[in-house]
């Protein structure tokens, strides 16, 4: 029991897919100018990844390793398309502003990369595990980036507004460039920045 | 005019890397020298010219509403937009296979150099980044599309080579330790997107 509560935890910090493992890091910057629509983004992810790595868990022995990505590819790709239409029936404002990002989660490489190094290789019930503890270690990063990036760029959480008046009477101006691209970048080196002075055995060699 | 100001524009201004962060994972994990970022930078120009080009003829003959109006007028209502996302990524899969093994075939020594790379660009989000971009960018004709393939591959290039010298020259110098590798990294790149910001609204 508790190896498989490992698969869960591992994720969120010591083995995070986007501050150690470096995977899935496009969609971590590009959606996180508001917290909204990194938290549809996570949800997707989350769906996508638990439900790829359980059909590529059954299917592991049927799959000729040749193929294997191929096969893989595809899979994942029913599963998104699966989530944007779902998006675009009940969120559409949403999934119009994630544009490419849902598409994108095919080459998300957190999905594939969990595919290949765990689904390929484990039980259905401990992928299960599996997709959705990096899911969550995913999501958690992409919320805190949007987080700052929103309270800090437009002064709001969620489209209601969360810096009251009177610091904007003292002279307070939201920082517009925590809505360009490249602020995001540097939101999640500073991240990793703080995460491996806290856990310093996360600091790379050399 | 009109295809040099695209390329311009897919290169410096809508750059792959810098404005839209796409093809991030290989970017940071083949960036640690500029031998193996060069090559790995113009496997992604070939495959981008390849399938975005490709990619666009599917969208308008396969996919788009309407499209199958060719095959026969009770067609004309059909809307498979929906597959696009499985056509997209299963073109480039095979292309990626096809094109390695063509290379193989014909160019030992390109394959030498490109070959490794070839398998990793299949997952690389630039590449269906690309595709799935001329989707949305409505463009009028295969050229177009061509020469934004070319454009976006040539600009994730530019993006790659700049990072890994950086990177080369970085590792003498004393950055604070937890900072070390990947967070200095993405800082850099951070700072290296606030200079491309700069080509912002030029337009020939």
């Amino acid at each position: 029991m508790s190896k498989n509560k490992v698969l869960l935890t591992d994720p969120l910090d010591d083995n995070n897919p986007i501050t150690v493992q470096v995977l899935g890091i496009c969609s971590a910057l590009a959606i996180t100018v508001q917290l909204k629509a990194a938290i549809v983004m996570s949800l997707s992810v989350i769906a996508v990844m638990a439900a790829s790595n359980v059909i590529i868990s059954i299917l592991r022995d049927l799959i000729p390793n040749r193929i294997r990505i191929i096969v893989q590819l595809v899979v994942v790709a029913s599963m998104v398309v699966l989530v944007d239409q779902v998006l675009r029936a009940y969120a559409y404002d949403v999934s119009k502003e994630l544009s490419i990002f849902i598409g994108l989660i095919i080459t998300n490489c957190i999905v594939m990369g969990r595919l290949e190094a765990f689904a390929l290789g484990n039980g259905v019930w401990r992928s299960f595990l599996d997709g959705v503890g990096n899911a969550f270690g995913y999501a958690w990063i992409l919320m805190l980036v949007a987080f700052f990036r929103e309270l800090l760029g437009s002064g709001k959480l969620l489209g209601i507004q969360a810096i009251p008046d009177f610091i904007y009477e003292m002279g307070y101006v939201d920082n517009g460039l925590m809505l360009l691209s490249p602020m995001a970048l540097i939101t999640v080196g500073l991240i990793i920045w703080v995460q491996r002075s806290r856990n310093r055995k996360l600091i790379e060699q050399g | 005019m009109d295809y040099a100001n695209l390329f311009i524009k897919s290169i410096f201004i809508e750059n792959m890397v810098f404005a839209y962060f796409l093809g991030m994972c290989s970017y940071l994990a083949v960036s640690k020298t500029v031998k193996t970022s060069i090559g790995m930078g113009f496997a992604v120009i070939f495959v981008l010219t390849i399938t975005v080009p490709l990619n666009f003829l599917i969208d308008q003959y396969l996919l788009q509403a309407g499209a199958l109006k060719w095959i026969g007028p009770e067609y004309a209502e059909l809307d498979l937009s929906f597959l696009s996302f499985i056509m997209f990524i299963a073109v480039i899969a095979s292309m990626v296979q096809l094109v390695e093994m063509i290379v193989e075939k014909f160019s030992p020594a390109l394959y030498g150099a490109l070959g490794i790379f070839l398998p990793l660009i299949a997952v690389n989000c630039a590449i269906l980044g690309g595709s799935l971009f001329m989707q949305i960018k409505d463009f009028s004709g295969i050229t177009e599309s061509a020469i934004y393939g070319l454009g976006s591959g040539i600009g994730w290039l530019l993006a790659i080579v700049a990072i890994a010298a950086i990177r080369e020259k970085i590792a003498y110098s004393n950055v604070p330790a937890p900072l070390k590798g990947l967070g200095i990294t993405f800082i850099i790149t951070g700072l290296m997107a606030i200079g491309f910001m700069s080509f912002m609204g030029i337009k020939l």
